[in-house]
């Protein structure tokens, strides 16, 4: 008896292999290698479940601008003042105000690296899971219309509750 | 299970999947894409020049449940075998 139960019990520790990121940065290097470990486990039949906190979101924005009433006045300064989507995200080094991402950008084309843009496509098609932090959305103003289309949007709990099934929990 | 280069050179692959435009993740992204369309038993030649994918792709068949059969590297680009497990 005792042992079948230590059997089952082997059984749920061993099926959970599923991952959690926890997306805080909004760096274009630290995104990029985000979605490079995203869609990698999901090519290795993990379910994936991305947390996009603070300035991670501005990864998510659309290119595009869009108008949105009912913003502080600092809410609007901070929607001017941060990037408007994966296109336009700084280095964590040697950004060279905005020269850095175009030759970052540049190396990774010659060395046969996906795109952002491609990487987060990519994660989308294999379904990565991307929950996006309403509380963080508040603070810094942002509304789900500015944002990509097909994201969650959710609290912490809803992180924590994936981060019980996942083996692997990243903090980027 | 790996298998002499000689053998491997005789091995005729059920599809080839051609990975050499991209780098890490794309191999096994592509591996990933690919691996429905073969049949249970079958084998699977990827053609990479990432060379990271001389590890990756064998972690990818472990984690995977398919057996990893090696590479041959002297076509200037590598060739990497697997057999479809289930």
């Amino acid at each position: 008896m005792i042992d079948e139960l230590l059997e089952r019990e082997v059984e749920t520790v061993e099926t959970k292999t599923n991952k959690t990121i926890i997306l805080f940065s909004g760096e274009f290097d630290k995104v990029v290698a985000a979605f490079v470990i995203a869609n990698g486990a999901a090519a290795m039949d993990d379910e994936v479940t991305m947390f996009f906190t603070f300035w991670s979101i501005n990864a998510l924005r659309r290119p595009e601008k869009v108008a949105i009433s009912g913003k502080t006045a600092l809410q609007k300064a901070f929607s001017v003042m941060m990037p408007r989507g994966a296109g336009r995200l700084n280095t964590s080094h040697m950004n060279f105000a905005g020269a850095g991402p175009k030759l970052m950008k540049r190396m990774m084309r010659e060395q046969n690296v996906m795109s952002l843009d491609d990487l987060i496509a990519s994660a989308r098609e294999q379904g990565v899971k991307m929950i996006v932090c309403q509380m963080s959305m508040d603070i810094m103003g942002l509304k789900a219309e500015e944002l990509i289309d097909d994201l969650e949007f959710a609290g912490v709990a809803s992180y924590l509750s994936d981060a019980d099934d996942a083996n692997v929990n990243l903090f980027i | 299970m790996t298998v002499a280069v000689e053998e491997l050179k005789e091995l005729k692959s059920d599809q080839v999947i051609d990975a050499r435009a991209t780098s890490c993740p794309g191999p096994i992204l592509a591996a990933k894409k690919a691996i429905g369309g073969i049949p249970v038993g079958g084998v699977m030649e990827v053609l990479a020049s990432d060379t990271g994918t001389l590890k990756d792709l064998p972690a990818w068949c472990k984690k995977m449940g398919h057996d990893y059969l090696g590479s041959v590297d002297d076509a200037g680009y590598l060739q990497l075998f697997l057999r479809k497990m289930k």
